[in-house]
């Protein structure tokens, strides 16, 4: 052995500087030491607060959700702007779900609250587009610590079932930009089914075509339905799965219809915030129909256990520099490991059919 | 197998820095990417598919070398205890690099996510959908990936004792390899003759 001489030590002392080092560098990496940096799980436990409580094996967002399957068929219009497989002409299947806002699965539909829609579209040579939209053309916040704080200042109060405004107040002197989205969802029409929703794209993507030009678009899908609205006054008289039940038992009459609208950015539009909508003339092509002509509770469908991150994307399609988008994809994926890890629980819908059955 | 020579192959020496780097880069970026929501994230996860699969190709080309060209005798001095403590922990560290790619692959795939490795490539899941599945290996992916952290500091901190404390040739066999060997009359002479047996200069 060698004797603990001058140089020993000093090389016992490198080899510790070494370790320290490195294992400081890994913790700083993961977050573990310096300054505090917002994860996945600060979102979910953000929605959770909102929620009341955990929903254990349920999204932590739009909990409450139906899924539907049907095929989009493409005109080849959209060709022009992505040279995504599924613009060419052709019918592409697609899986997904309908859901509303908020993190409560059996909460009821008379909630003034967003429709949305997401689904899988996937090409015959493996190319696969996982959409999420609201049926609001914009985003209440812009960035993930915003989205925090509206959770936090937007939780019910027990007593009132509306948001504090002692903590309200506040929020909304801080985030100004909020103000779009309530204005909207004030004058909004409550869609009365989630079949004649426009569902929006909410964020900016950036699309490449054939040329290798790229364009910001947001797209919508507008439904051949005529839009009719909920009576906001009476929200709470409606049956606790009212939206549900009725997409059900439209569906099994007949498909419902959207057409895709690929809405090209103008100079000067706000391309990496949600919060700012896209006013005046703009570019639209008309990229094709989607067509649902199923619907299933998530017991017995295939999108209870799919995560439709916005940002998994075909080649011909990619995310724009809006951060939100990044702050989605990790928070959809933090909840979806915390429901896999705590087990698939029943649906509202999926309790309906069972009470259904029974009788 | 042991190795005629004093030194590893120069072939794996190569693959061995490299995966060095990539390792450590694949390390750090995995732990950072999950910890922010930023638009990091998505930089990182764009950079973590096609590097754990660059590492999982990388050692299947680096264990049939690792096999094929042997290993050099450990110093003989080595206490038993610690050589197999030397065999074991290689033998971890090369089962880790097989599986944390394929646990990752396999995450994706018992996930329902496409595996895209770039965006204009995707590869095959390699387990059917299964959320159950899907959870058992996202939580095996990290603590593997930690283990695996501290295995390579573990490594690296008995690499650099052989090589500044007990200077017995570990660490150049893996590195810059030995000289050839002066001839124990001349050991400081800098351009002694090669020793063609590669043996120790007796002492």
């Amino acid at each position: 052995m060698p004797s603990l001489n001058r140089a020993t030590a000093g090389a016992y002392a490198l080899i510790g500087a070494v370790m320290l080092l490195l294992a400081g560098g890994f913790a700083w990496a993961a977050g573990w030491i310096g300054p505090g940096r917002i994860n996945g799980g600060d979102v979910t436990a953000a929605l959770e607060y909102n929620t009341g409580k955990k929903q254990p094996g349920y999204r932590r967002a739009h909990a409450k959700g139906l899924c539907f399957s049907g095929s989009f068929m493409a005109d080849g219009a959209g060709s022009a702007l992505s040279v995504a497989s599924v613009f060419k002409t052709g019918s592409y299947p697609v899986i997904g779900r309908f859901s509303l806002a908020g993190g409560n699965p059996l909460a009821g539909d008379g909630r003034n609250v967003f429709h949305s829609m997401a689904f899988v579209l996937r090409a015959p040579d493996g190319q696969e587009w996982r959409l999420a939209m609201d049926h609001t053309p914009i985003f209440p916040v812009a960035d993930v610590a915003s989205f925090i704080a509206l959770q936090r200042a937007t939780k019910p109060d027990p007593k009132t079932g509306k948001p504090d405004p002692a903590v309200m107040k506040p929020f909304l002197e801080a985030h100004p930009e909020v103000k779009a989205f309530q204005a909207f969802m004030m004058q909004a029409v409550l869609p009365n089914s989630f079949a004649n929703a426009t569902y929006y794209s909410i964020n900016a993507f950036r699309f490449t075509d054939a040329g290798g030009t790229t364009h910001l678009v947001r797209w919508q899908f507008e439904p051949e339905a005529p839009l009719a609205g909920l009576d906001k006054k009476r929200l709470d008289q409606l049956p606790r799965d009212y939206l549900f039940q009725e997409m059900i038992a439209r569906t099994a009459k007949a498909p419902s219809r959207w057409h895709l609208k690929l809405v090209v950015a103008n100079p000067g539009d706000v391309t990496d915030k949600a919060t700012v909508a896209w006013t005046g003339p703009h570019r639209m092509i008309d990229a094709g129909t989607l067509a649902i002509d199923a619907v299933q509770s998530e017991e017995t469908g295939a999108c209870r256990d799919l995560n439709f991150d916005p940002t998994i994307l075909p080649p011909g399609i990619a995310p724009s520099d809006d951060q939100l988008l990044a702050g989605r994809s990790k928070a959809y994926s933090s909840s979806f490991t915390r429901r896999a890890q705590e087990g698939p629980h029943p649906s509202a819908v999926g309790q309906d059919l069972a009470r259904e059955n029974a009788r | 197998m042991s190795r005629q020579s004093q030194d590893f192959h120069p072939a794996l020496r190569a693959i061995h820095w490299l995966m060095v780097a990539m390792v450590f880069t694949m390390l750090f970026i995995g732990v950072g990417m999950v910890s922010t929501v930023g638009p990091a994230y998505l930089t990182l996860l764009g950079l973590h598919r096609p590097l754990g699969i660059a590492i999982l190709v990388l050692v299947l080309i680096r264990l049939p070398l690792r096999l094929a060209t042997g290993a050099p005798a450990l110093p003989e001095d080595l206490p038993l205890l610690e050589k197999r403590i030397v065999w074991a922990s290689h033998l971890l560290l090369y089962l880790t690099l097989f599986a944390l790619p394929l646990i990752g692959w396999g995450m994706l795939s018992a996930g329902g996510y496409p595996v895209r490795v770039t965006h204009d490539f995707t590869l095959p899941p390699i387990l059917p959908h299964d959320l159950g599945i899907y959870a058992f290996l996202r939580t095996a992916h990290t603590i593997v990936a930690v283990l695996f952290f501290v295995l390579i500091l573990a490594h690296l901190a008995a690499a650099l004792m052989h090589g500044l404390i007990r200077r017995d040739g570990v660490l150049r066999s893996m590195t810059i390899g030995h000289r050839p060997v002066a001839t124990p009359e001349e050991p400081e002479a800098p351009d002694g003759p090669a020793d063609e047996t590669g043996e120790e200069p007796a002492s």
